[in-house]
């Protein structure tokens, strides 16, 4: 019980924050979802079909969610960097009597939380937009597992990296990439053969998959969702292993 | 109780060549702190105090050596013993995103405070530390003096048995430094243990039961400041030689006159301070300076 305790008070800060801004985060997440679905949607989209007989935007719409809430759950996390290196707020965690694992899973939930928001807000947007958007359990499940795989990348990060600067350099080398080639904007199977090897690998080609599929009406693979699932467990174990690091 | 038993703490640095070196911060350290006590590690930069208090409070871990609280090792034994440890750190390190109130309510909440009680010592302490009308403010806006106090009081929410204090009033005017001395004086009249760490002298002397001086991440010294004091002198004489100004120590002043008017230049007779006696044991003036 205390250790569910230790996860809500980490979850209880980031709430509190969250509270504190939450009208500036709604309007803030809806941005860059809308500028996609104008952009790529109505504009660019009328000339594109993918998928025989679905719009260009019904099929954009699964993708800009994975990405969105792979963005917005990595950068919910990021801050911890600042409270490691630059406020060592992050000490006050290390000294208190919390079970250590409880810093990395409340963190995690907390973006989960973040990306959950921003995926409703793509979710109403899209409908405003007219795409047509199924979800289900299955969908909201992916999207959590999603934002999670991409919480812990964001702590690994956090806890590894010694610079701001190097920070901003996971958004340039991997999340911008994974933003445009993991099956978001077009289907992977129009790619090279090597590399789709490499980007059907990758955590954020299963989600948009799977949550296109999952929109559309169409079977998905459960397979996606395992692979999933082994990312977040990885991504979690290692937080929990770096988080501990910190003390020696 | 606290009992350090030979404790050495070696870091992985970059030497002067570039190529990689290993550093020993703290060597060989045993100390024993009585409950109740303040007790103040004194030192020039790089003697080894802050790694110290961050070994002490699990902020990192010694290298080689045992930590004991009241007898049971701080090892294997650390999710007990933080519930008795406070810690007012050096650097402001507080949530910015938060509100004074809220900070406080944070730390009460990872030290499993209660509801009610949460809200009771968060009262409390902000009256303590005359810090009541900021509750809803963010930290971000309190001055330097304010940051101190709430620190404090963060420290203190769950009631530790010790607190470790590192450089409490650090940077903060002479006014507020007194406030902050007499809330270290009332926490150890309540059975605190207080460890505090300074570069100002004067403060370690007003405050605390007995002293170490640290050099190169050891204990050189140690004892209460007037014993330090009675071992030195109690008077010194005072003359600016070739290398600088140049000092002896006498138990008597009677003494150090006679010795002033045996020289062919000026000398001054005076009390002699912890100060005197830091600057003589370190042999390091510039320490003092920070």
């Amino acid at each position: 019980m205390e250790k569910i305790n230790d996860i809500m008070t980490v979850f209880w800060r980031d709430w509190i924050v969250l509270k504190h801004r939450l009208t500036a985060f709604i309007i803030s997440r809806m941005i860059a979802p809308m500028l996609y679905m104008v952009a790529f949607g109505w504009g660019l989209g009328r000339s594109i079909e993918t998928i025989p007989g679905v719009s260009y935007l019904d099929f954009l719409v699964p993708g800009i969610l994975a990405l969105n809430s792979m963005n917005i759950s990595f950068n919910s996390v990021t801050p911890v960097h600042a409270e490691r290196v630059y406020h060592k707020s992050l000490e006050e965690y290390i000294v208190a009597p919390i079970w250590p694992p409880a810093y990395v899973i409340g963190k995690m939930l907390a973006a989960v939380l973040r990306g959950l928001i921003s995926s409703l807000i793509i979710v109403a947007l899209a409908f405003a937009f007219g795409a047509h958007v199924t979800t289900s359990l299955w969908f909201w499940l992916v999207v959590v597992v999603n934002c999670g795989i991409f919480a812990g990348i964001g702590f690994l990060a956090s806890m590894y990296l010694s610079t701001y600067e190097k920070m901003g350099q996971i958004n340039t080398y991997v999340l911008l990439p994974m933003s445009f080639l993991c099956g978001t904007f077009f289907s992977t199977r129009t790619m090279p053969d090597f590399l789709r090897l490499v980007i059907e690998a990758l955590p954020l080609t299963h989600t948009s998959v799977t949550l296109r599929a999952i929109s559309l009406g169409q079977p998905f693979e459960y397979v996606s969702v395992a692979i999933l699932v082994v990312y977040l467990a990885v991504v979690t174990v290692w937080g929990c292993r770096a988080f501990n690091s910190l003390r020696k | 109780m606290i009992e350090l038993r030979n404790i050495v703490k070696r870091y992985n640095h970059k030497g002067p060549d570039g190529k990689n070196a290993i550093k020993t911060a703290v060597n060989g350290l045993s100390l024993t702190i009585e409950k109740g006590e303040i007790f103040g590690l004194l030192g020039p930069n790089g003697a080894g105090k802050t790694t110290t208090v961050r070994m002490l409070t699990t902020l990192t871990q010694p290298s080689e050596g045992e930590i004991l609280y009241d007898g049971i090792p701080l090892k294997g034994n650390e999710g007990i013993l933080k519930r008795k440890i406070g810690v007012v750190p050096q650097n402001l390190n507080f949530d910015q995103d938060l509100t004074a109130g809220e900070n406080l309510e944070l730390h009460a909440r990872l030290y499993h405070l209660p509801k009610e009680k949460r809200e009771k010592r968060i009262k409390e302490l902000l009256d303590f530390v005359e810090l009541e009308d900021v509750i809803n403010d963010s930290v971000r806006k309190l001055s330097g003096g304010m940051k101190r106090r709430l620190l404090i009081a963060r420290g203190l929410i769950h009631e530790p048995d010790v607190l470790f204090m590192d450089e409490p009033t650090v940077a903060l005017d002479p006014q507020v430094r007194r406030r902050i001395w007499e809330l270290i004086r009332q926490m150890a009249r309540k059975g605190t243990t207080v460890l505090l760490t300074t570069h100002y002298i004067e403060e370690a002397a007003a405050l605390c039961d007995r002293v170490a001086i640290m050099k190169k991440g050891s204990i050189i010294e140690l004892d209460t400041p007037q014993g330090f004091i009675d071992h030195y002198g109690h008077y010194m004489a005072e003359w600016e030689g070739a290398n600088g100004t140049a000092c002896r120590f006498f138990s008597a002043k009677e003494e150090a006159e006679a010795f002033v008017e045996t020289m062919t230049i000026k000398a001054n007779v005076r009390p002699a301070t912890l100060e005197d006696v830091f600057v003589e044991i370190t042999g390091r003036r510039e320490g003092l300076d920070k």
